[in-house]
């Protein structure tokens, strides 16, 4: 083989290993998007995929079925995700806090509840399914058609979500409440129930986020394994100016840092491991600036009432 | 059947009682959770209470725990009065060990009155930079230090990481992760057990606080911007300075906290310094209402829960209960919190209002 066929098929591969490490950060975001857009800040991604993550595992483990383990992680996600939304709803919680503190649960919880779980090998996992025809694409092929199954429904769910939010009366309405909840209210639409259903949906998401790592990369459990990836995807959202369709950029974008982390460390490079772990979150922060930058500079496109707790009493 | 929230004045025991309920409930279910794993709650509750507060050598243990609590609270709680949520302490922690460290190992032979002083001086300056990076970051550009502040947490501890397992390893470590023992000349006094003179100087960390805040003009001027930032503008405050002041400051109290870990405990760096002590505080700030004094006997309480936490680990209850114990209290007082302002009417409606 001569070099660049080598170099040809790593490019391919790291590009593949992008798609993979991207995907859980993908779901998430997209969960945050819905929260935000319905203008709830919820900082308790981080808590919920770890909880989903584990839940996830432990259901895939016990049953044999790793959708089953999708599911669970899903409903463990919205559980979490209800929790805020009561809070921060219904009781005016702050939002930012409220968040922290469903990260800081989680994490606990899920070091719990996971404690006999580290180190147990999955028996069925989501494996990678290659898709018939489109998997033989030259190049795109191996870069997006030969994954996991979760990988798969995420390429489906953005453009729906896009659509969802830009293309039809309900995504107009939850983009409402989230803009100016006074105005959706005389609308006649339930400001509560519209941001209680997105804080709740975006939960699951985060879940199924967790459930991806727990069930498809890694596939394992380990204590504290998002590792600020729930952060990352927080992030993400500023970047993606709470558009589903540019989330998947950013997400892909983060997973590629990632995969060329792997991918140097893998080569037996100089540099240590702890300077390429570093770079992850660093890129996150680098893109987060840039985004910001930009916003100050009139292109925000935040939603109105983010962070804000809608008091029909007081309107 | 829905609810709505009637705003009433409560007494000060009104609120009292109704936090206090909140933290019960926190405990309650805690403890459901507990049976619910086949714990038995109160063997454990009481096993943790006893060793954290009933022995000499448990108190102790929960004292060495407040300290690096109070001063880290101390710092997210000077920045949340200004509505800046710092949720980086623990990397800032990281960052105040990692550069007293460097002064404990690159001067082992200088006297201790001037080894301890320098190496506070590096740790608070260092965390207080590693805070200061997304200070600067919001107050230019706007951008969200709760994200920036906690993604650099990330970064501190692989940094440390990679300190202990190249550089700064000791040869004679068994390859351990860990720096040598610091000569005794970096070691902060001890008062008693492990107790060290940290825990006086957290104390006087947050009188100076409590006198800053109430009794300065800067600590007027925080509360002010915290308050009503549009007051604080008509008033001619600059706000972009006092972001990048209080930014620094409650980096380099927790620096201060990391330094004094490092120093006053362990007498060298390695992996793990701190079980989540820059988390902790960010509840521990809250529940104690960013009231310095208030810091005191909240991170005193939560040194206890850690200490009893550590300690029922031979019961077969993991460590990670404290930390849940922790997040339940923090959404139930959270939750509560309406209460202490309004009371809740039940009322019937054909359209639900809330939920």
């Amino acid at each position: 083989m001569t070099g660049d066929i080598t170099l040809g098929s790593m490019a391919v591969s790291t590009l593949a290993a992008t798609v993979v490490a991207g995907t859980a950060i993908l779901y998430a975001a997209l969960g945050e998007i819905l929260s935000e857009r319905a203008g709830v800040l919820n900082l308790g991604v981080e808590g919920m995929m770890l909880v989903g993550a584990v839940m996830g595992f432990m259901t895939a483990l016990k049953t044999g079925s790793p959708w089953l383990g999708v599911l669970v992680a899903a409903l463990a996600g919205g559980a979490l995700a209800l929790v805020h939304a009561v809070l921060t709803v219904s009781l005016r919680a702050n939002q930012v806090v409220s968040g922290l503190a469903l990260t800081i649960f989680g994490s606990g919880f899920s070091a719990y509840i996971g404690k006999p779980l580290v180190g147990v090998p999955l028996s069925a996992p989501f494996r990678a399914v290659a898709i018939p025809g489109l998997a033989d694409i030259p190049v795109l092929g191996k870069i997006l058609f030969q994954h996991d199954a979760l990988v798969y429904l995420s390429f489906l769910l953005v453009p729906a979500l896009w659509y969802w939010l830009y293309r039809t009366r309900p995504g107009l309405h939850l983009r409402a409440v989230g803009e100016n909840p006074a105005a959706a209210d005389a609308m006649g639409l339930n400001v509560y129930l519209i941001r209680y259903a997105c804080i709740v949906a975006g939960g699951m998401l985060a879940g199924v986020a967790g459930a991806h790592l727990s069930l498809a990369v890694a596939p394992s459990w380990v204590e504290g394994m998002t590792a600020g990836r729930g952060w990352v995807a927080v992030a993400l959202v500023i970047f993606a100016i709470w558009n589903p369709g540019k989330a998947i950029l950013g997400a892909y974008l983060f997973g590629g840092v990632e995969a060329l982390t792997f991918r140097v460390q893998a080569m037996g490079s100089s540099i240590s491991s702890f300077f390429l772990n570093m770079l992850p979150y660093l890129f996150t922060i680098a893109v987060l600036l840039v985004a910001t930058y930009r916003a100050r500079r009139g292109r925000a496109d935040l939603p109105g009432a983010l962070g804000v707790a809608y008091d029909r009493e007081t309107r | 059947m829905t609810f709505r929230l009637q705003p009433e004045a409560r007494s000060f025991w009104q609120k009292a009682g109704i936090r206090t309920g909140a933290v019960l409930l926190a405990l309650a279910l805690s403890a459901a959770f507990l049976s619910v794993n086949g714990k038995d709650p109160l063997e454990v509750f009481s096993a943790m209470f006893g060793s954290a507060f009933g022995t000499r050598y448990g108190f102790s243990e929960t004292l060495v725990r407040t300290v690096p609590l109070l001063l880290c609270g101390l710092g997210v709680s000077l920045a949340s009065r200004m509505q800046l949520w710092n949720v980086g302490a623990e990397g800032q922690f990281f960052m105040g060990a990692f550069a007293a460290s460097g002064v404990a190992l690159a001067f082992p032979e200088l006297p201790a009155v001037v080894l301890l002083p320098l190496m506070a001086v590096a740790g608070a300056v260092a965390g207080g930079l590693w805070c200061l990076l997304p200070g600067v970051a919001r107050a230019y550009l706007n951008t969200s230090e709760t994200i920036t502040t906690l993604l650099l947490n990330y970064v501190a501890i692989n940094w440390v990481s990679y300190f202990v397992y190249g550089p700064w390893k000791d040869p004679k470590g068994f390859n351990f992760p860990l720096t040598p023992t610091f000569s005794q000349n970096a070691w902060l006094p001890v008062l008693w057990g492990r107790v060290h003179v940290g825990l006086i100087l957290a104390l006087a960390a947050a009188a100076i606080l409590w006198w800053v805040l109430w009794r300065t003009r800067w600590g007027y001027e925080i509360r002010v911007i915290g308050e009503s930032p549009s007051a604080a503008r008509y008033a001619d405050m600059s706000i972009v300075r006092n972001i990048l002041l209080v930014m620094f400051t409650t980096g380099a109290l927790a620096g201060l906290a990391g330094m004094m870990e490092v120093s006053g405990l362990i007498h060298r760096l390695q992996k793990d310094i701190s079980p989540g002590y820059g988390y902790t505080a960010i509840i521990i700030a809250y529940l104690a209402r960013l009231n310095p004094v208030s810091l005191v006997v909240v991170s005193f309480l939560f040194g206890g829960l850690q200490a009893g936490g550590y300690s029922v680990q031979t019961m077969g209850v993991p460590l990670a209960t404290a930390n849940m114990i922790q997040g339940a209290i923090l959404f139930c007082v959270l939750g509560a919190e309406v209460l202490t302002r309004n009371r809740i009417v039940m009322r019937r409606r054909k359209e639900a209002v809330g939920a």
